[in-house]
């Protein structure tokens, strides 16, 4: 059975069809990217998926279980974690208290523990600065040491996307929605979070679904790549099938005729 | 490097759909009883004055007509000052709240300059130019104002969060009010009775209405005209369009978007003062804290009809007029509830708070800039 | 290339429109100073102030105000804007002959005004602050027409001494601001300084004069005492400068703050014994504002919800309790005792916050705003209509509310010295409450949400628990306040739930620093202590007239000038001076972190996009 799945999915937004029909799968443990010309729908599918907008029609399977139509943090709190196309954090709170928050989800202290600071909340708090710090550990001295008590908003660019993600990581997900993770990234850069991309795999567990535009990161890091065309699905496969597939040239192209045509 | 010992718990699905589900129904219910509650006060408010009426109880046939045209009247006044709500929220994306001491202003400055025209006689041997005279002088001086408390508190924060310029129209407001309480003092200064001409009333198709609210109505009408020609046909109009819709493209356009912004403010503080001088018709008496109540209800009455919306912010002060006027009489009323006048404010808020609540994109519209559009 | 130091010789015509900026300028200054002088007095907070003495007899409120202003106007002739690597124009007597200038100007205006006062007796029927009276004091009791000399001479000096004032060393001016400033605010503190030393009649005695102001004799040596004291505290900075540094982490300065807190709470547990009844009840007012101010400040300074009607909550706490333990309240008939009515208090404070907090929970922040004040204007009109006068006693509203019992006694408005403590315990909690959830996984929620309310659902935040939360916990806390008043005066009618009410608490939170604990309580002592609420008259008496005034123009400056408040939370003060944030964090970096990243294959690559 697949991890996350998605059946007849539908979204419109006042008559523009961004979603239409769209049939997806994920299994425990892939890399999938979803690739796509732009508003090919790709951040709305994250959208739905991660219960930003209710689907118009059909399901979304999450190990099984139909997710639409939960709010986001509950969809979260189910174990799909997602970043954003447009980097967003919380600016002013710190690097750590970034990551913090992704803990929220996994702890249940109330107002009443945290007044009277209980023994379990004492250990919630521990347990949640150490997550937070075992997430950002993960991008190697980047986010460690000095930088846990800086606020967000002095990070660089590309430190905010790997923040993002650590964000992502820290509300213990099962799936890691990544949207354009290398967008406005060096090719440097890129190289390593591609590498990093697979990490979160087989390191951590991760089972994990891309956008992307750059095709070496989607060459490096897919098991398969999935192709949208004005919401619609128009191929599936490798890398090297897709790559070749007919309809994906002339989705990123236009037709050759159109081309002829021009001359 | 540790990696994440345990994975996370399998998602007890099944459990979070139930608890889900509850939540959202919990929000939607509550929402809903109070739809319920509102729909049967207003049938039953509705069913009781009714059968009051066929029994001949309460008010007369006569009286309900007039009670509807004093609220029309009222609801124009409102109209005129929710426009200056509108058109700034539109533009600039925060409630104005000084909007209201804006329109306080006018009714007391407009004050001096009725009590002068009386004292020497013209009031009363030229009561058309007497009023013109006071309408210029109301609209003068909540223009100044309007355009004053723009330079001052709100220029410096053009791009900060939208509570920011919020709190500061607070603070704004209260500074206005205990300023003119301090001119003026804090009595209530009355104005002079209306001249003559205006003095009675006027049958309009069978029924008799008073000349004041008359003459509000027609002010209201003809200030909107102009308003409409201002916005649509001349270029400072679409300049305030444009910036409305995106002040970085307009600006980039050409258009000089602090000029226009400091536009926006003088012609919604114009519309003030013309607000100021219906009140001076239809209420006399004035004093420092004037602006507040009328200005929470034109802004109920901006939403209403839809922020950024000029046609709407008319309409939406015209529903809250007959809402407010004829609503505690004919509901609550109708209810058997006494002291409904006292109520009378409440019911306003109550408006507001159900407007905000269930409706806040206004009945015909919001036209928001580029930046507010969610 | 960095400064024009020497300017090549310019011929007259190229002069001419930099002189005519300058004149221009000394110009608008003048007038605009003269206008917030004529300003005052067409308030009449200048003729209300001339009854405050500050030096007896030979200064009052009310000049050291109206020449305050062209002082202030002076001085920024001589205020140089630092840009980094331009030279800043030294200063020059030309400077202060400019302020003069202006000073002058501001003189002539006032005079003017005073004239045309003097010309048109009849403004009085509609300003009735300008008259005779306004016009004998605005000319210091000259003739009109000497007006004409003497307000422009003083003012212009005024404004000269304003300008030359950043002439003097810095280490002289500090001392020389601080002993300028402790005599007007001795003058003004006399009531709680005879207060606190009425044990000692030869200290009140020697500094007051019998209409309650320092005499010429005191004021010299409160000053030189003052200026002596902070200019030998001045030359040992360095050493405690490099004191704090060195404890400059956070765990040591933790354990500064905690120590401080104590010192505090102390103060306060033994203040009251030292204290008249005058005072107590003074400090009572400000512990309830406090209280009220640390609840608003959960709602919008953690969770950044701007609640306007908060004062309903307080109107319920304070309308339970006299419900309930009242013998005369209308319907309810068993007299419950206060600890009874306690628990009652908290669950209607709780239902209350859900009622309102639930429908706004999807509205737009600046919405919220107004709704909560539609919810807190219905709850006081109904409160006070004949349809629930049966339940609540309309006008008049609850009496015979019986204090709270303790040990045998009532502890109510007729014993502050016992009130002020049952105040500061529920201070104590509110604040420790606080600074508990501000640092717990609720806080941060809170802080997330505050931020990007999106994000933090998307991040697995439940905003919508979130933000009730927030609401229930502030409304809660304000239904304290609500118990506590009730039983201090004895009787709730709604003149004491006004939207001023919401007003005074939001100034306060506003001026103290949103989310930041020490600047509410700060905040409530200085503003509700010198100013006073709605209802209740703070130290200043002189003031009481102008306090909403003065509230709405505070609240405009900070947000202008000092949005983060006079006591920021880290937080709110990176959210409010991002760039400079961003300037120090570059320094930093630069300076002391770089050797920590170890080696250059994790130095930051940003450097190449």
């Amino acid at each position: 059975m697949p991890l996350l799945e998605t059946r007849g999915l539908n979204k419109t937004f006042g008559g523009v069809h961004a979603i239409q029909d769209l049939d997806f799968e994920i299994e425990e443990g892939e890399i999938v990217s979803v690739i796509g010309p732009n508003g090919a729908g790709k951040t709305s599918f994250f959208n739905v998926i991660s219960g930003i907008f209710e689907p118009d029609a059909g399901q979304i399977l999450f190990d099984g279980l139909d997710i639409s139509g939960h709010t986001p943090s509950q969809i979260t709190k189910a174990g799909i974690a997602r970043t954003f196309q447009n980097v967003r954090l919380f600016p002013n709170l710190t690097v750590l208290e970034n990551a913090m928050v992704g803990q929220h989800c996994r702890t249940s202290s109330g107002i009443f523990a945290a007044v009277l600071r209980t023994p379990k909340f004492r250990r919630e708090e521990m347990m949640i600065e150490k997550k937070a710090k075992d997430v950002l550990g993960f991008f190697g001295t980047r986010l460690v040491g000095y930088r846990f008590d800086q606020p967000a908003f002095v990070l660089s660019y590309a430190n905010r996307r790997r923040l993002e993600i650590a964000r992502a990581m820290a509300t213990e997900p099962r799936v890691l929605l990544l949207d354009e993770p290398t967008a406005g990234m060096n090719p440097r850069e890129t190289i390593e979070l591609t590498e990093l991309i697979g990490k979160l795999r087989d390191e951590r567990g991760f089972t994990i679904v891309v956008i992307e535009h750059d095709m070496k990161v989607v060459q490096g890091v897919s098991d398969r790549v999935v192709v949208l065309d004005h919401g619609v699905k128009i191929a599936e496969g490798s890398y090297q099938e897709v790559s070749t597939n007919e309809d994906v040239i002339e989705a990123y192209l236009g037709r050759p005729a159109d081309l002829e045509g021009a001359k | 490097m540790t990696a994440i010992d345990e994975r996370p718990a399998p998602p007890e699905a099944p459990e979070e759909r139930e608890r889900k589900a509850l939540r959202i129904s919990w929000i939607d219910l509550f929402l809903w009883g109070i739809r319920i509650a509102a729909i049967i006060v207003i049938v039953f408010g509705l069913f009781g004055s009714i059968s009051k009426f066929v029994a001949g109880e309460g008010l007369t046939a006569q009286g309900w007509r007039d009670l509807i045209v004093s609220s029309l009247a009222q609801g124009a006044m409102y109209g005129l000052l929710a426009l200056g709500y509108s058109m700034v929220y539109g533009v600039l994306g925060f409630i104005n709240f000084a909007h209201g001491e804006v329109f306080m202003s006018g009714t007391m400055v407009g004050f001096i300059a009725a009590n002068w025209l009386f004292e020497n006689g013209v009031w009363t041997s030229n009561p058309f130019l007497a009023m013109f005279l006071v309408l210029i002088v109301a609209m003068i001086t909540s223009t100044l104002v309007a355009v004053l408390v723009e330079r001052i508190a709100y220029k410096p924060l053009r791009g900060a969060p939208r509570l920011i310029p919020l709190i500061t129209s607070i603070g704004m407001s209260f500074f206005l009010q205990y300023t003119f309480g301090g001119l003026f003092g804090v009595g209530f200064n009355t104005y002079p009775p209306p001249p003559e001409v205006i003095a009675g009333s006027v049958n309009i198709f069978g029924i008799d209405v008073r000349s004041t609210q008359l003459t509000v109505i027609i002010i209201a009408i003809l200030s909107m005209i102009g308003l409409w020609y201002f916005v649509t046909r001349t270029r400072s109009g679409r300049a305030m369009r444009a910036v409305a819709e995106d002040k970085e493209i307009a600006g980039l356009m050409g258009i000089n978007v602090d000029r226009t912004i400091v536009l926006v403010f003088a012609v919604g503080g114009a519309m003030a003062g013309v607000a100021a001088m219906m009140w001076s018709l239809l209420f006399r008496s004035v004093n420092f804290f004037a602006g507040f109540l009328p200005g929470v209800k034109a802004f109920t009455a901006a939403v209403l009809g839809g922020i950024g919306n000029i046609a709407g912010a008319m309409g939406g002060g015209v529903l809250l007029g007959l809402f407010e006027g004829v609503g505690p009489l004919l509901i609550l009323g109708g209810l058997g509830i006494p002291g409904v006048s006292q109520l009378k404010d409440a019911v306003a808020f109550i408006a507001l708070v159900l407007v905000l609540i269930f409706r806040p994109s206004g009945l015909f519209g919001e036209r928001l800039g580029s930046e507010d559009r969610v | 290339m960095t400064t024009v130091t020497t300017s090549p010789p310019r011929t007259a015509s190229e002069r001419s429109p930099v002189d005519r900026a300058v004149m221009r300028r000394v110009l608008r200054v003048g007038v605009l100073a003269g206008g917030v002088m004529v300003y005052t007095a067409a308030i009449g907070m200048f003729q209300t102030f001339n009854d405050k003495e500050i030096i007896d007899p030979i200064l009052s409120l009310s000049y050291l105000v109206l020449f305050a202003i062209p002082a202030v106007a002076g001085a920024s002739f001589s205020k140089r804007v630092a840009i980094e690597g331009i030279e800043t124009e030294p200063l020059s007597t030309l400077d202060i002959a400019k302020a003069a200038i202006a000073g002058a100007i501001a003189g002539v205006v006032v005079a003017l005004f005073a004239l045309l006062v003097d010309l048109f007796p009849d403004l009085r029927g509609t300003f009735p602050k300008l008259g005779p009276q306004m016009v004998r004091l605005l000319t210091l009791e000259y003739s009109v027409a000497s007006g004409f000399i003497v307000l422009p001479a003083i003012s212009a000096v005024a404004a000269g001494a304003g300008a030359a004032f950043a002439w003097i060393p810095e280490r002289i001016r500090r001392p020389l601001l601080l002993a300028g400033a402790s005599i007007p605010v001795l003058s003004m503190f006399e009531p709680l300084v005879d207060d606190l030393f009425d044990e000692i009649p030869a200290i009140t005695d020697f500094l007051y004069s019998p209409a309650g102001a320092l005499t010429i004799t005191s004021s010299i040596v409160v000053a030189l005492v003052v200026a002596g004291v902070s200019y030998y505290l001045r030359q040992r900075d360095p050493i405690i400068k490099k004191r704090l540094s060195q404890s400059a982490d956070v765990s040591v300065r933790r354990r500064t703050t905690i120590v401080l807190a104590i010192i505090a709470i102390l103060a306060f547990v033994v203040l009251p014994q030292f204290l008249g009844g005058i005072m107590n009840e003074l400090l009572t007012n400000v512990g309830l504002f406090a209280l009220m101010a640390l609840g608003l400040n959960v709602v919008l300074g953690f969770a950044g919800l701007l609640d306007l009607g908060y004062v309903a909550f307080f109107a319920v706490g304070a309308y339970t309790t006299g419900v309930l333990t009242s013998p005369l309240s209308p319907t309810w008939d068993p007299v419950l005792s206060w600890w009874f009515a306690f628990p009652a208090v908290v669950v209607a404070a709780v239902l209350a916050g859900l009622m309102v907090g639930t429908p706004v929970l999807r509205m737009r922040g600046d919405y919220l705003a107004i709704v909560t004040l539609g919810f807190g204007e219905i709850v006081r009109i109904l409160l006070l209509s004949d349809w629930l006068s049966p339940y609540f006693g309309g006008a008049q509203g609850i009496r015979s509310i019986p204090g709270i019992p303790v040990a045998g006694t009532q502890v109510n408005a007729t014993s502050p010295e016992l009130m002020i403590y049952a105040v500061l315990v529920f201070v104590f909690i509110a604040v420790y409450v606080s600074w508990r959830l501000e640092d717990s996984r609720i806080g941060r929620a809170w802080a997330a949400l505050r931020e990007d309310e999106d994000v933090a659902e998307a991040v697995g935040v439940d905003t919508v628990k979130a933000k009730l939360l927030a609401f229930v916990t502030g409304a809660v806390i304000a239904s304290f306040a609500g118990a506590l008043f009730a039983a201090k005066v004895g009787t709730v009618f709604t003149n004491s739930f006004q939207i001023l009410v919401s007003i005074i608490i939001l100034v306060i939170v506003i001026v103290g620093g949103m989310g930041s604990l020490p600047g509410v309580v700060v905040g409530a002592l200085v503003l509700i202590g010198i100013l006073g609420g709605p209802n209740q008259p703070g130290l200043l008496q002189e003031f009481g007239e102008f306090k909403l005034l003065i509230y709405g123009a505070l609240l405009v400056y900070m947000m202008l000038k000092r949005p983060e408040g006079l006591l920021p939370s880290v937080r709110r003060q990176r959210e409010l001076h991002q760039d400079e944030f961003l300037q120090d964090a570059w320094l930093d970096k630069g300076e002391g972190d770089e050797p920590q990243s170890p080696g250059p294959s994790v130095a930051e690559p940003g450097g190449q996009a």
